[in-house]
């Protein structure tokens, strides 16, 4: 018994060693920021001199900074609008290259390409491609007859030139779906077959029900993302959310108030808001994936 | 066999060994001996915002003042020589205050004037007061408005070294191609509406399919029949100094250093002037005309490329011209004034580089030996003479004039010292400030807003951003 006993405590130590440098790591890079900037939101800090508290002040100017609601609007407006489209578009083309039709690995590779790519250098290349007068977009419209807009230097077109933008990217999600796909057992299809069944019959009531573990992540992973995005808006737009700061982010308003403003305490509190929201819709999304995810084999 | 091998291998590891630390040992004493004779270097870590040739200028005088360190010490044995060393960091602005509060920064930072009043703010400055007392220092010898950059709130933070100042800059070809004198520049802002009414060309296309050239806006021709080919002026090119238009109609962004003076009748007056070429042009085609072109320092930029025949642009545009379009036939004026208002002749826009000694700093002296030197009018001529800017010094050599590359300076100099030449507010909320009239001036651009409502908007946003920025001051200075 006491040889037992003292084994699993060997095997505690052994184990809580192994688990240390991560445990640091997440104690250091993690908890303590996390902690930190929660602290930090409480006081009128700017890095520079010592922090004063201030109480709920942060949060109080927050609620009142047209600012902070313009931003978090523009956020929302691109996390939604990039969910949906880059949901439709990386699902399309997975069960477009789940077929079998020849040279797949190729169509995949080239669809996949476009998500390797850094922000800053796609930032760059959308800039080109949206220039209003030699862009290249705009040339294509005006081939059809269309005289497109100047897209970025318009403000009602900003916005969803940055939403289209990140479509672009969607191989990762693609890939997901795609692997997602094909661990679907055949042996449902054939039964759905057996069934009478057809395409969208299949699509709804076999592949997009056996997937649905698979849309839930890739969707809670792109809202995340969508309401970090920062680097599209500060390369192709700058950091004052041009035009008329209809692409001022979430984000880029933080990165503004911190480090351009040193009112780092207001920072914080943006940060931990923010956090609280990404919080709440993954746990809206957890809610709602009890109704329509479904994990049974 | 192999325990033969094993103690011979021990044995040449312990002879290897053993003659390392012997060596060791012997270059140490060398090293000793070498410099109980010599004293070690003061290193000075200095960061520089500038690359490319205007960070080779100042490599240049770097150099130089090492090189007389290095003199004196070997004149002087128990001198301890300075030795500066710089490093080009980008974003320089925001990566020096990371450092301050980091506890490390360099002991010197070149940076621009209108971070002086936010640095000073917050706590991230040495004071040069003292050290200036010290070295006996001239504020006589300095253009006025430049060493004035450098100040806040009664205090010398930092010191003026490269400055720069604006004017019309027109294309003389556009100008006889248009039927104007390239020798006459405008004098009045409304003298220069009429030039840009002529210097403007479209492309018409006929009811029949052919095309033509006409000049003037064109307000009876249908956006869809006409193609801009070339503006006379547009308020947004380079569109650096947006915010500033108000200055040259008389307007100040601030009054004091607590009243946001945004929306002014002066400023609005500048606005409206600024929203005049939108009505004249029209908002997308502006925007689409403007697209094409790459930014100033471009071989595309549009008054390189001919796009546009008159802009505002600083001392440095003969530089762009020299390296991008040599060919270009060009002269500079200064910006022209409201006819009723000549007292606002030679408004210009003056800011600086300067020199800055960072709170924290390892050697503070040291640095500012360095500024000593800097500030020398023979290490100035050659640093601005290098940057084909000029020095902020009232007094300049024959020679610097002699070699100077850039035809105007003199004027560009001269409109440096003019009582109309203004500068970014000093004030602590200037970024936000900024952003702000980024932000109202697009609403003023696009016609989205009467420039009247927009900068009072911006204004009272301002103020209060101010106010909060005071408090904040306050309640830091009582801690």
């Amino acid at each position: 018994m006491s040889k037992g006993g003292s084994l699993s405590r060997i095997n505690t130590r052994n184990g809580l060693l192994f688990c240390l440098p991560w445990l640091l790591g997440l104690s250091v890079f993690l908890i303590y920021p996390l902690c930190a900037a929660l602290y930090y939101s409480l006081c009128d800090y700017s890095v520079l001199l010592p922090p004063v508290f201030i109480g709920l002040d942060n949060y109080v100017d927050l609620a009142n900074d047209p600012l902070f609601w313009k931003s978090l609007g523009n956020t929302a407006y691109f996390a939604f609008g990039s969910v949906c489209l880059g949901l439709f578009v990386s699902l399309g083309l997975a069960l477009l290259l789940n077929t079998k039709v020849k040279a797949l690995g190729l169509y995949r590779t080239i669809f996949f390409l476009p998500s390797l790519m850094p922000v800053v250098a796609s930032s760059i290349l959308w800039m080109w491609m949206y220039n209003g007068q030699s862009g290249l977009i705009n040339t294509a419209l005006h081939a059809v007859g269309v005289n497109g807009p100047a897209w970025l230097a318009d403000p009602a077109w900003a916005k969803p030139a940055i939403v289209i933008m990140a479509v672009w990217g969607a191989g990762n999600a693609m890939v997901v779906y795609l692997a997602g796909l094909q661990d679907v057992p055949t042996s449902l299809y054939e039964a759905a077959i057996i069934d009478g069944a057809g395409f969208f019959q299949r699509l709804f009531h076999v592949t997009l029900p056996m997937i649905s573990p698979v849309i839930y992540f890739n969707v809670v992973l792109s809202v995340i993302s969508g309401f970090q995005a920062f680097t599209q808006a500060f390369i192709m737009t700058g950091s004052t959310g041009a035009p008329e700061r209809s692409t001022l982010f979430y984000v880029l308003n933080l990165y503004n108030v911190g480090f351009q403003d040193l009112r780092m305490g207001y920072a914080s509190a943006m940060a931990w808001v923010l956090f609280v929201i990404i919080l709440l819709l993954t746990w809206a999304a957890t809610k709602l994936s009890q109704r329509f995810v479904t994990y049974d084999r | 066999m192999k325990g033969l091998f094993r103690a011979r291998n021990l044995r040449s590891a312990a002879t290897a060994l053993l003659t390392l630390v012997a060596s060791a040992a012997l270059t140490a004493t060398f090293a000793c001996s070498t410099n109980s004779d010599k004293q070690a270097p003061r290193h000075v870590s200095y960061w520089e915002k500038w690359n490319g040739f205007e960070g080779e200028a100042m490599d240049a005088v770097v150099a130089d003042f090492n090189a007389l360190e290095l003199a004196h010490a070997k004149r002087d044995p128990n001198y301890a020589p300075i030795e500066v060393e710089k490093v080009t960091v980008s974003k320089l602005e925001q990566k020096l205050l990371i450092a301050i509060a980091g506890g490390n920064p360099p002991d010197l930072a070149g940076n621009y004037s209108f971070t002086v009043a936010a640095y000073a703010d917050h706590g991230a400055l040495t004071e040069l007061g003292p050290l200036l007392a010290k070295s006996g220092f001239d504020r006589s010898r300095y253009i006025e408005h430049y060493v004035r950059l450098g100040e806040y709130r009664g205090k010398t933070w930092a010191l003026p070294i490269v400055p720069a100042s604006t004017a019309l800059v027109i294309n003389k070809r556009l100008f006889s191609e248009a039927g104007l004198d390239p020798e006459k520049p405008p004098t009045t802002i409304e003298e220069l509406d009429a030039f840009a009414e002529r210097l403007t060309k479209w492309e018409i296309t006929s009811a029949d399919g052919s095309k033509h050239v006409e000049s003037g806006y064109l307000p009876d021709v249908p956006v869809e029949r006409k193609r801009l080919l070339q503006v006379g002026f547009l308020p947004n090119d380079p569109s650096w100094w947006m915010f500033g238009w108000g200055d040259f109609f008389g307007g100040r962004l601030l009054q004091g250093s607590d009243t946001i003076s945004t929306a002014s009748p002066a400023n609005i007056r500048g606005f409206e002037w600024v929203a005049s070429y939108s009505q004249k042009l029209g908002v997308s085609v502006i925007k689409r005309f403007r697209s094409g072109f790459g930014n100033s320092s471009s071989p595309q930029s549009a008054f390189l490329s001919g796009k546009v025949a008159m802009v505002m642009q600083g001392v440095w545009i003969h530089n762009f011209i020299e390296k991008y379009a040599p060919g270009l036939l060009w002269s500079a004026a200064p910006f022209p004034y409201p006819a009723d208002r000549p007292d606002l002749a030679r408004t210009t826009r003056a800011d600086a580089d300067v020199l800055m000694i960072p709170a924290g700093s390892a050697h503070p002296e040291e640095a500012f030996r360095f500024i000593e030197y800097v500030n020398t009018q023979a290490a100035l001529e050659k640093l601005c003479l290098a940057q084909q800017k000029f020095t902020p010094l009232k007094s300049v050599s024959d020679d610097f004039w002699r070699v100077h590359p850039n035809p105007y300076i003199r004027l560009f100099r001269e409109l440096g010292m003019s009582d109309n030449a203004v500068s970014i507010p000093q004030t602590g909320i200037w970024n936000e400030y900024n952003r702000e009239l980024g932000n109202a001036t697009d609403l003023i651009q696009n016609l989205r807003e009467p420039p009247a409502r927009a900068l009072a908007t911006a204004q009272s946003k301002m103020q209060a951003a101010l106010d909060r920025d005071r408090k904040a001051l306050a309640r830091r200075q009582g801690q």
